[in-house]
């Protein structure tokens, strides 16, 4: 018993805790209501079911969330990563539209639009030292606007089996939008962990002039975690526009920064900077889209559905909180003494 | 404007008595008195945390007094905010100034007390009234203009201006002059001379010599929190101003006992010459040889720490040449600074020294892990490394994993200490490494200190306790407002004569 209670509380330790608990939580709640949930079936060579639906709708969330993830990490923010996930997609759609470009050169010219991105936040942050929030409200605003200009205010829609691969194909059973969010999170691991950027990244959040005296380019790490979080929030865009063959200047992304920042503060990346946690990073995104899915499962009118998030998300965040987490602290003393008083 | 009673020159105005203030675990003051007396300028001295600040604070009602009494005018007074105080007749200036630099010069003399007409700011008389009262005090600027549009000095001629037409009994002017060049100074005291003829009550905190003496008729010294008198300027001379704010003995300043043998190489490794950064440092030149413990003295805001940032590219000298080795420097930068294998214990240990959330191990690493760039050290041989320096400095710790700022403060110095000697630097310097610190790991550190030298390393040392700088220092230049003004090499080594330099006189 002691043994479970040692367990426990550490795992409570980890920051990771309160996602993986949200996600228990949602699941429980499927258990009991939905078990239905939790089938998945293998047809026609491809996996289905809603937890494969969450593993494969949740991807793109995971991506862009994992470039945010560092960003906060050097205490930034980039709110621009909606536009810019609209902004690659309408370049790649473009270009496979009105080019005829092949699939392959088209995605890649979507990437380098969002690394473009990334190095404009990151000179406006790194260089000219614009509070990061400023700096990327920016591209916020200005990247919508390039998406429609490049598709002269329409929505493109196309028909290439190609590109529709990304955000819908299948490699052996698996979703592959699902096995590039798992090769991205690979890799932006072993970028961060296995060299020493993932330290750099943390030292500069933690105490930017510190980081400064002790010979680390401060201005390079921040341009790096920016061009990162560009990359990959055009990734993640051009995988949702593939699952739809189109792209929507308006809409592609509409409102994906707060989820992402929401995917990392529930992983337990503060937004003040330092430590940062990938893989809290992943669940919280996944926890987010486990949500959505369930709350989808449910049927609950489309106009609902945002406040059943809300309540959820503001119950997990407060069970997160210091101040929460102290009370709870002090109600589990209080019990022990009480327990032992009487013994 | 306030009324105020009528004062005779020389009448005290403000009257401090017995002034404590405790903070947990802190006596931040200790009976202090001060007289402030009305055509006076009163100099408030004393080294870093001697309380200057504390006790500006407690009387503009920032902080709350732990006992003793204020009088103003004869009577108690007990501000609770520094509005209350203002309302009382006693006006702060700050170092940095605090108007809005995008209002216009008469809005901010005149910002929460408009002149108003019909409901609505009366802007033709608000301007009208600024010029009078800046031509009072012979400030000549367009007061329509955005106060940003002017030079720091005159912004902060403009905030005495606003702060005395406030509040005419008493004016506190806390570090007025250390962003200033001395044309900038000339112009400001010529003002503070303007309001003393008036009779009013000045408070003046500087950390310059010159200037105290050049305009103060009073000064009180602190040490520790503690009142140490107060004295008339021209029957206190400058050394034995030194003397009350540092307050060391002067029995064994001559001993060099633990000096180091001097049979340095004649290798300059780096040099200095002519090195300016306007407001911080001027004309400066040195040379530091390889096994040479070079000493950097001087007060606080002499230039000591200045000069090292500037050598370590943390700030860029506007004018003068670097060498190290044979090669000209143009702009130095911490990470150039880390390649030419210099390093840097910087002054303030948690600003711009640990990286409070990350490992001892972490820390260590920090700086050799930077010089090496993107490729991971190994962990195994960043546990080898650590554990190294935990070993030769002798870090108590439980484990290298544990986060640097749960250390003390000693520890975590040393930490900073094995940050830079793992990268294998020629050249270290070292910023009051031992400020702060527990007496056996200051000589822990002067050893080191020593020991290294003796190894071929060159080392500037930086300190304000001047006993040690005597005991491991080969060679020591002094610095007063910003200039270096002597130099003492073998027996002219001693307390005495730093303090002697510092207040202007000759070693000897």
């Amino acid at each position: 018993m002691n043994q479970v209670k040692q367990k426990l509380k550490g795992f409570m330790q980890h920051k990771e805790a309160w996602a993986v608990i949200g996600i228990l939580i949602v699941l429980l709640f499927n258990v009991f209501f939905s078990p239905k949930f939790f089938q998945i079936s293998f047809n026609n060579g491809h996996l289905y079911g809603s937890i494969i639906d969450v593993l494969n709708r949740g991807s793109s969330l995971v991506i862009v969330s994992l470039g945010m993830c560092l960003v906060i990490a050097t205490r930034g923010v980039d709110i621009s990563v909606g536009s810019v996930s609209a902004v690659g997609a309408m370049v790649a759609v473009f270009l496979l539209k009105s080019a005829g470009m092949a699939a392959a050169p088209a995605i890649l010219c979507g990437l380098l639009a969002g690394l473009a991105c990334g190095v404009w936040n990151g000179f406006l942050v790194a260089k000219l030292n614009i509070q990061p929030m400023i700096a990327t409200l920016i591209l916020m605003t200005v990247g919508r606007g390039i998406a429609q200009i490049i598709s002269g205010g329409q929505i493109l829609t196309i028909n290439s089996k190609a590109y529709a691969f990304l955000g819908r194909g299948y490699v052996f059973g698996i979703p592959f939008p699902t096995i590039i969010m798992i090769l991205v999170t690979l890799g932006v691991w072993l970028l961060t962990r296995k060299t020493s950027l993932g330290t750099s990244i943390e030292a500069v959040g933690i105490n930017e002039t510190s980081a400064r005296y002790a010979g680390i380019s401060t201005t390079q790490i921040l341009w790096i975690v920016y061009i990162i979080c560009g990359l990959l929030a055009a990734l993640s865009g051009m995988i949702e526009s593939a699952n739809v063959s189109s792209a929507d200047g308006n809409n592609n992304g509409l409102l994906l920064e707060l989820d992402a920042i929401l995917a990392v503060v529930l992983g337990g990346t503060s937004m003040d900077g330092g430590k940062f946690y990938l893989a809290g990073t992943v669940i919280g995104a996944l926890f987010i889209q486990t949500l959505t899915t369930t709350i989808y499962t449910f049927g609950v009118p489309a106009e609902t559905i945002m406040v059943v998030k809300a309540l959820v998300v503001i119950f997990v965040v407060l069970l997160s909180t210091d101040r929460v987490k102290n009370a709870f602290a002090k109600l589990t003393e209080r019990k022990k003494a009480g327990v032992e008083n009487a013994g | 404007m306030r009324e105020t009673p009528t004062v005779k020159k020389g009448d005290v105005v403000l009257s401090m008595r017995h002034i404590a203030k405790y903070f947990p675990g802190v006596k931040a003051l200790d009976d202090v008195q001060l007289d402030l007396r009305a055509g006076e300028v009163h100099a408030l001295m004393g080294e870093n945390g001697a309380g200057k600040s504390t006790l500006i604070k407690v009387m503009t009602g920032v902080y709350e007094r732990t006992s003793g009494t204020v009088t103003l005018h004869g009577q108690d007074i007990n501000p609770k905010t520094p509005q209350e105080a203002q309302d009382l007749g006693i006006s702060t200036v700050y170092q940095e100034v605090n108007l809005c630099p995008n209002l216009s010069v008469a809005e901010n003399v005149y910002i929460g007390r408009q002149p108003m007409r019909f409901g609505q700011i009366d802007w033709h008389r608000m301007n009208a009234d600024a010029v009078k009262l800046l031509e009072s005090l012979d400030i000549h600027v367009d007061v329509t203009k955005t106060l940003d549009s002017y030079s720091v000095s005159v912004q902060q001629m403009i905030a005495i201006a606003r702060a005395v037409d406030m509040s005419a009994g008493v004016l506190i002017l806390d570090e007025p002059t250390s962003s200033l060049d001395s044309n900038e100074v000339a112009q400001l005291f010529a003002i503070i001379r303007h309001l003393r003829d008036q009779n009013m009550a000045i408070l003046f905190v500087t950390h310059f010599m010159d200037q105290v003496y050049a305009i103060s008729d009073r000064i009180t010294v602190l040490r520790n929190g503690r009142y140490i008198g107060e004295y008339l300027a021209k029957d206190l001379p400058e050394l034995d101003l030194v003397t009350k704010m540092i307050g060391q003995k002067f029995v064994d300043a001559n001993t060099q006992a633990h000096r180091p043998s001097k049979d340095y190489s004649t290798v300059r490794f780096v040099r200095m010459e002519d090195i300016s950064k306007r407001g911080l440092v001027h004309d400066f030149s040195m040379a530091v040889r390889a096994g040479e413990v070079l000493g950097l003295a001087g007060l606080l805001g002499s230039g000591r720490t200045e000069v090292a940032e500037l050598l370590f590219g943390v700030t860029h000298f506007d004018d003068g040449v670097i060498y190290v080795g044979n090669d000209e420097v143009k702009r130095m930068n911490p990470r150039k600074a880390l390649a030419d294998q210099l390093g840097y214990c910087s002054e303030d240990r948690k600003v711009s020294g640990i990286v409070g959330d990350l490992s001892i191990r972490e820390n260590i690493m920090l700086s050799l892990q930077a010089k090496k760039g993107l490729r991971r050290i190994p962990l195994k041989k960043q546990q080898e490394v650590a554990q190294k320096y935990i070993d030769l400095l002798d870090i108590k710790t439980p484990s290298m994993e544990k986060k640097i700022g749960d250390l003390s403060g000693g520890n975590q110095q040393k930490v900073l200490l094995a940050r830079w000697l793992a990268t294998d630097p020629k050249l270290l310097i070292l910023d009051e490494p031992t400020r702060g610190i527990d007496i056996n790991t200051k000589r822990e550190i002067e050893n080191l200190i020593v020991k290294l030298s003796r190894q071929g390393m060159a080392i500037i040392f930086i300190s304000s306790e001047y006993e040690e700088m005597v005991r491991t220092c080969d060679r020591i230049i002094v610095l007063r407002d910003r200039h270096a003004v002597g130099e003492l090499t073998d027996n002219q080594i001693s307390q005495d004569n730093i303090m002697k330099v510092i207040a202007g006189g000759v070693a000897q």
